[in-house]
C-alpha cells in the first residue's frame, strides 16, 4: 500500500491556483524532500495530506480521507507544521503529559530520553526556551510518537546551524526504520541531500521534477568544462550552463558519461544546482529559493 | 463520535498492534478540559480573587457586628432577615458576576487565540477531533464555571458565617438569630440550581454564540460578537419602530422564563425552597429553542475549526 497517493489533487484560493492537479504516490518507507520556490504549492500540498484544508481531487492517506478522517490518521501521522506552533503558555511537562493523554502511540519514557540529552527542563514554559530548543522540544515530542507518516513543513526555518545540523542527525539516528515515512519542505536543501531517498520539486501547483535520488545520480550529471570544449558540449543540449570563477558549469540530462568526461571533471550535480536548472528553466524566475 | 468503528483494527499492514490505537472519548475530553484550564487560569484565578477580596472586606465589617445585630433585634423578622442574609447574596452575586465576565472573554478567545498563535497547527497534529475540542471548550462553560462558582460561593459563605459566629461568641451576643437567618443549606441546594439552570442551561446560547464568533471573526472577535446584535437590533427599530429582538436578549440575559428560575432575588421569603418551580422551568419552551440554538451554534464552530487554519 502506498502511504500517500494523490490524483489530480487541485486547490485553488480565488483565482490563485496552488496546486493544478497533481499526481502523487509515496510509499513506505521513504524520505521525500519537497521541494520549490516560495508559493509554489508544497505547504497546500502538505495542508491537504494532513486533512487541513479541503482539496479537488483523490487523496488517500495510509488509506483514509484525509479532510474527514483527520483525528483518526494523527494516529499514525505526525507534523510539525513550522518551528514556533508550540502554545507558548505550556509547560514542557504539561506538553508531555497532554500527548501522552491524547496520543495512543505517544511513549513518553522515549520522549523524556530525548529532552534529557538536551538543556530543557520539565518546568520550563515554552516562551521561556530559545526558538532552537522549542524546535528540539517539538522534535522530542513527535519522535516519541510511533507513527508511520512523518510530516516536516520548514521544521528548521529560522534555526542556526547547530541545531539544524542535530535536527537532521537525531531524525535519521533515532527515528527513521525504513517502515517509515517521512515527507519534508525545506529551503536548506543541501542540509537535507544526503536525508532523501527521494526528490520532487514542485513549481506553480506543478511536479516538475520526480525521481529517487539514485536517479538523480545516475541521470544527471554535472561537467567543469575547459572554457574551449564549451561549444562541444553544448552540441549536447545542457539543461542549464552557468559560471564560475570564469570556468562553466553545464548540466545534462541523460547524457552518457563517457563522452561528458572527455569534456571535463563530471561529478553528480547538488540538489540545490539542479533546482535551479530545472525551476530556473521555466520561463524565467527561479526565485533563489535553493539558494 | 464513531466508537463502533474505532475499534476495529485500522489496517490488515498495521504492524504496531501492541499499544492501544484508540484512547477512550471521555479521556480525550478529560484531557482537553485539562488542557483548557492550563492555559485559561483566570477560569479559576478570578472567582478566587474577587472571593478573598470579599472576605477580607468582610473581615473589616466584622468589627460593626456587635452593633449590627443589636440593631437587628429591634427590627421586624423580614428586616432582620434581609439585613442579616444580604452579605451572604452579595458575595454571591459578586462571584457569579466574575466568573460571567471570565466566562464571556474565555469564550471570545478560546477558538480565536489557538489560530492567532498558530498552535492549531500542532493540536490539530493530534487525534484530536474538531468536536471533542469544542465540547470540551464549551463544557468549561456549561459545567466548570458553575460548579466552581458554586464551590468557591459555598466555602465564601461558610466562611463568612463561621467568621460572624465567632466574633459573637467571642462577644456574648447569641447566634441564634444569626443562624436562623442564614440557612446555609438551603442556600447552597438554590444556588446550584441557579447556577445550573441559569448560568449553564439558560446562557448557553449566549456562549455558543460568543464561541460561534471566536471560530469565525479574523480578529476584533469581540466587536463581531456585538456588533450584529447591534445591527438587528437597530433595524427592526427603524423598519418596524419595534424592538422583540432587543427585549428577547435583555430575557435572556436576565434570567429565566418569567422569574420562575431566579430565586437568588427572592430574599424576603422565609422559605425560599418553595420558589424553585424546576418542572415550570424545564417545559418553558425558551430554555429548549435556547439550546437548540446553542446546538446550532456549535455545530458551526465545530465545521469552522474543522476548516480554519492559522490567521
Amino acid at each position: 500500500m502506498a502511504c500517500i497517493e494523490a490524483r489530480g489533487l487541485r486547490k485553488a484560493f480565488g483565482t490563485t491556483i496552488a496546486l493544478d492537479g497533481i499526481d502523487l504516490r509515496v510509499e513506505e518507507g521513504r524520505i521525500l524532500g519537497l521541494i520549490g520556490p516560495n508559493g509554489a504549492g508544497k505547504t497546500t500540498a502538505l495542508n491537504a495530506i494532513l486533512g487541513l484544508t479541503p482539496y479537488q481531487g483523490e487523496l488517500r492517506v495510509l488509506g483514509r480521507d484525509p479532510w474527514t478522517e483527520r483525528d483518526q490518521l494523527m494516529r499514525d501521522v505526525c507534523f510539525i507544521a513550522d518551528v514556533a506552533v508550540l502554545p507558548r503558555w505550556i509547560s514542557v511537562s504539561q506538553a508531555l503529559d497532554y500527548v501522552a493523554g491524547v496520543h495512543p502511540r505517544f511513549d513518553r519514557a522515549k520522549a523524556e530520553g530525548f529532552l534529557a540529552k538536551t538543556s530543557i527542563r520539565s518546568a520550563s514554559k515554552v516562551k521561556h526556551l530559545s526558538k532552537g530548543m522549542v524546535a528540539q522540544l517539538h522534535l522530542a515530542l513527535v519522535m516519541a510518537i510511533d507513527a508511520r507518516l512523518l510530516v516536516l513543513d520548514e521544521p528548521t526555518l529560522g534555526l542556526d546551524i547547530l541545531y539544524r545540523k542535530q535536527f537532521y542527525d537525531s531524525l535519521l539516528n533515532d527515528y527513521f526504520d525504513r517502515s517509515r515515512t517521512i515527507v519534508v519542505t525545506t529551503h536548506q536543501v543541501e542540509e537535507v541531500q544526503h536525508v532523501l531517498t527521494d526528490l520532487m520539486f514542485i513549481n506553480r501547483g506543478r511536479i516538475v521534477l520526480e525521481c529517487s535520488i539514485e536517479e538523480l545520480e545516475s541521470r544527471y550529471l554535472e561537467v567543469v568544462l575547459h572554457p574551449e570544449q564549451l561549444a562541444a558540449a553544448r552540441a549536447f543540449k545542457p539543461m542549464h550552463e552557468r559560471q564560475v570563477f570564469g570556468r562553466s558549469i553545464l548540466l545534462f540530462d541523460a547524457v552518457d558519461r563517457q563522452q561528458l568526461a572527455a569534456l571535463g571533471d563530471v561529478r553528480t550535480p547538488s540538489i540545490a544546482d539542479l533546482f535551479v536548472a530545472v525551476i530556473g528553466n521555466q520561463a524565467g524566475q527561479a526565485q533563489g529559493a535553493a539558494r | 463520535m464513531n466508537t463502533q468503528s474505532n475499534a476495529i483494527p485500522e489496517s490488515p499492514l498495521e504492524s504496531q498492534v501492541i499499544a492501544p490505537t484508540v484512547i477512550p472519548a471521555t479521556r480525550l475530553m478529560y484531557w482537553s478540559v485539562r488542557r483548557e484550564l492550563w492555559e485559561n487560569r483566570s477560569i479559576y484565578i478570578a472567582p478566587l480573587a474577587v472571593a478573598a477580596l470579599f472576605l477580607f472586606g468582610f473581615l473589616i465589617s466584622t468589627i460593626h457586628l456587635r452593633d449590627k445585630m443589636r440593631a437587628a433585634l429591634a427590627l421586624t423578622p423580614a428586616q432582620q432577615h434581609e439585613l442579616i442574609e444580604q452579605p451572604y447574596t452579595f458575595a454571591a452575586l459578586l462571584i457569579m458576576g466574575a466568573t460571567f465576565i471570565v466566562g464571556v472573554f474565555y469564550c471570545l478567545d478560546a477558538l480565536h487565540g489557538e489560530r492567532r498563535d498558530r498552535s492549531i497547527l500542532f493540536w490539530k497534529s493530534l487525534p484530536v477531533s474538531d468536536l471533542t475540542t469544542v465540547l470540551s471548550k464549551a463544557s468549561i462553560l456549561l459545567v466548570v464555571l458553575p460548579l466552581l462558582t458554586f464551590a468557591i460561593t459555598v466555602v465564601t459563605q461558610w466562611i463568612m458565617l463561621l467568621l460572624s459566629t465567632a466574633v459573637l461568641l467571642g462577644s456574648g451576643i447569641s447566634v441564634a438569630t444569626l443562624w436562623a437567618h442564614v440557612p446555609l443549606f438551603q442556600k447552597d441546594v438554590m444556588l446550584l440550581y441557579h447556577l445550573l439552570a441559569i448560568h449553564s442551561l439558560w446562557y448557553a446560547p449566549i456562549y455558543g454564540w460568543l464561541l460561534l464568533v471566536s471560530a469565525w471573526a479574523r480578529r476584533a472577535a469581540f466587536l463581531w460578537a456585538a456588533l450584529p446584535i447591534l445591527a438587528i437590533s437597530v433595524v427592526e427599530k427603524i423598519a418596524f419602530n419595534t424592538s422583540h429582538f432587543a427585549t428577547l436578549l435583555v430575557s435572556r440575559l436576565g434570567g429565566g422564563p418569567e422569574d420562575a428560575a431566579f430565586p437568588v432575588s427572592s430574599g424576603m421569603s422565609m422559605d425560599p425552597l418553595t420558589h424553585l418551580s424546576v418542572g415550570q422551568f424545564l417545559i418553558s419552551p425558551g430554555l429548549w429553542i435556547g439550546l437548540a440554538i446553542t446546538a446550532a451554534f456549535l455545530v458551526a464552530a465545530v465545521r469552522l475549526r474543522h476548516s480554519q487554519g492559522p490567521i
